[in-house]
């Protein structure tokens, strides 16, 4: 099973070679995940460290990057929010995955009553503006972190559960699922190992679609306060924090949004090119 | 056709009706009750009881939601926590405001979106439509506050051309009122731009690929006559729902917007009461966004059914 799936990989690549695009992307998320994962190691400074009594100091004057409104070094506390921002972006993106797909292919597989009772909870979440609706869950609950990580991972679990249902609708009348059913497998065999396999290409692209989209809500969020609390460094907080520095011409604001800004467009151009050499009509429907 | 449409009207208010009784159950989840979450620690039973009398809390849930619906529907919305104002005059003194932000957003972005589209349509696979691609790509994928700093920080700060903040006085004049929102127009319009263009750009390809066109092709007529007479009517359903969906966006867009150029609108008003925990204000300030957000996409499902031949005369 891995093994065929891996030649296909690897055909999937030499059949397509990588653009130039492509390879940007590629090396744009390759630097931040390498600055997440080792960054606060070299870090010159702790993320809540207050190293200057000087507000928005110049890039170069005190710190690489300069200060925050709060003396802090901007360039720690960048490092320190990637790794926040993307953490918490990868943890809402795997719960929406994990409750969506089994939820989506439930719903596929069973059908009937399971099947209408699921989406129309599912077209009921949908039809809220997604921000609104965590607006609403974070007036009743409050600000933590797992509940944001939840409220974003229940938004995205909405359009994972579409289209893994969709997939598995596609995948489930063909004739060697049929061939399983007709084996006497249960439901797990038939979900797990004979429609997952044959739907891994256009969830690979989904779940880049939702981690863009999961980073953005965070960053979102936080920037309007009701995210990552301070002293917390994340980088949609950072923007917040310093945004009154902007009007002085300090970039300490500016270099988070360009830090989230530049991660997903990496992630965009790898996913655009991925869904070009998928074809299909469920390629095309996700390209919109 | 005619059934079509009502079917679909009817099924806007059901889920109208649904997204109300939601937002009316965000108050019921709360763990103790909004009187708790309003005095927070240092509650006495006293003033609890207080709270709970004067928001009638005592009531069961489903006559406070009918209570809450029935106000609403009239054009009573009931008072604010943390002020006791009447949330009806906040919503109408800061209503405006957000319709002249979203309108002349909506105003730019739709003519110069399809305009894109269609230009990167008929340049298929040229330089030119690379460009579009990429630039389109890059703008949806960057972060609201991202576009508005990068624009505050040259146009505002450092060539100093435009106000930095949308800071507008009571009854503004056209001119202070324009020059106020120049910047968070443009970030607005930056983000469904892209969007727009990239859907316009798709729907027309997909009519493309069709046979009739190639048909077109066939008899020598050139690109450009190809795609104004014979793709763009066929694909104007997909792309007036393209619109109305992306209008619908311009819903979650002006929360962001509002909040970074500190512009007195609902959407302020809002993220301001979720900060502050006042419930009431949140449940129907977000009632309104929810409610043109779900009428919006109602539209765009309604102009698509006018707009497409095939399904005014279903079989």
């Amino acid at each position: 099973m891995t093994d065929s799936a891996n030649a296909e990989k690897s055909g999937f690549l030499a059949r397509h070679p990588l653009t130039p695009t492509a390879i940007t992307g590629i090396a744009i998320i390759g630097f931040w995940v390498v600055v997440a994962l080792f960054g606060p190691l070299v870090a010159p400074y702790a993320d809540s460290d207050i190293i200057t009594d000087i507000s928005f100091a110049p890039a170069g004057e005190i710190g690489l990057l300069g200060t925050d409104y709060l003396g802090r070094d901007v360039l720690s506390r960048i490092i320190y929010g990637a790794r926040m921002t993307m953490g918490l972006a990868l943890a809402a993106t795997l719960l929406s995955f994990s409750t969506g797909i089994t939820l989506g292919f439930t719903a596929a597989v069973l059908g009937g009553w399971t099947d209408s009772v699921l989406s129309r909870i599912n077209d009921a979440i949908m039809a809220f503006p997604s921000i609104i609706l965590a607006l609403l869950v974070i007036a009743a609950l409050g600000t933590s972190i797992p509940i944001l990580v939840i409220t974003v991972a229940l938004i995205d679990a909405t359009r994972v559960f579409r289209l893994s249902r969709v997939l598995a609708l596609d995948v489930s009348v063909m004739d060697f699922v049929d061939a399983a059913r007709a084996r006497g497998e249960g439901l797990w065999w038939i979900t797990f190992r004979e429609i997952l396999p044959n739907t891994v290409a256009p969830l690979t692209a989904e779940f880049g679609i939702r981690f863009t989209f999961a980073i953005l809500f965070i960053a979102a969020l936080s920037f309007l306060g009701l995210g990552v609390q301070p002293p917390t460094a994340d980088w949609g907080s950072m923007v917040r924090e310093n945004l009154q520095g902007l009007l002085f011409g300090s970039t300490a604001a500016l270099l988070p949004a360009a830090s989230v800004a530049s991660l997903t467009v990496g992630i965009n151009l790898i996913v655009d090119w991925f869904l070009k050499r998928l074809s299909g009509p469920v390629a095309t429907e996700m390209m919109r | 056709m005619l059934r079509l449409v009502v079917t679909r009207l009817l099924l806007g208010l059901l889920v109208m009706w649904v997204v109300s009784v939601l937002v009316f159950a965000a108050t019921e989840i709360l763990p103790g009750d909004v009187a708790q979450a309003v005095l927070g620690q240092g509650i006495t039973p006293e003033a609890a009881a207080n709270i709970r009398e004067r928001l009638g809390l005592n009531d069961p849930a489903y006559l406070r939601y009918f209570d809450w619906l029935g106000g609403l529907l009239s054009g009573d919305l009931g008072h604010s926590l943390a002020s006791n104002f009447a949330i009806a005059d906040e919503v109408a003194d800061r209503l405006g405001n957000t319709l002249w932000l979203a309108g002349l957003a909506a105003l730019i972005s739709v003519p110069l979106a399809v305009t894109l589209g269609l230009v990167a349509a008929v340049h298929a696979d040229t330089l030119l439509d690379r460009g579009i691609s990429i630039g389109t790509l890059c703008f949806i994928s960057v972060p609201e506050f991202f576009t508005a700093a990068v624009l505050v920080y040259f146009l505002a700060v450092k060539l100093q051309w435009l106000p930095p903040l949308a800071y507008v006085s009571q009854d503004p004049a056209l001119g202070e009122r324009l020059e106020a929102l120049a910047l968070p127009v443009a970030t607005l319009t930056f983000a469904v731009l892209a969007h727009m263009a990239r859907m316009t750009q798709t729907a027309v390809l997909n009519v493309m690929s069709s046979a009739y066109i190639e048909q077109a092709i066939l008899k020598g007529a050139s690109r450009i006559h190809i795609i104004l007479h014979h793709a763009l009517p066929n694909a104007l359903a997909p792309i007036i729902n393209v619109i109305a969906l992306n209008l619908a966006y311009l819903v979650s867009g002006v929360i962001v917007v509002e909040t970074i150029f500190n512009y007195p609108g609902l959407a302020d008003y809002l993220v301001q009461s979720v900060a502050y925990r006042d419930i009431p204000v949140v449940q129907t300030v977000g009632m309104i966004f929810c409610a043109t957000y779900v009428g919006l996409n109602m539209l765009a499902d309604i102009l698509a059914i006018l707009a497409n031949p095939r399904l005014r005369h279903p079989r």
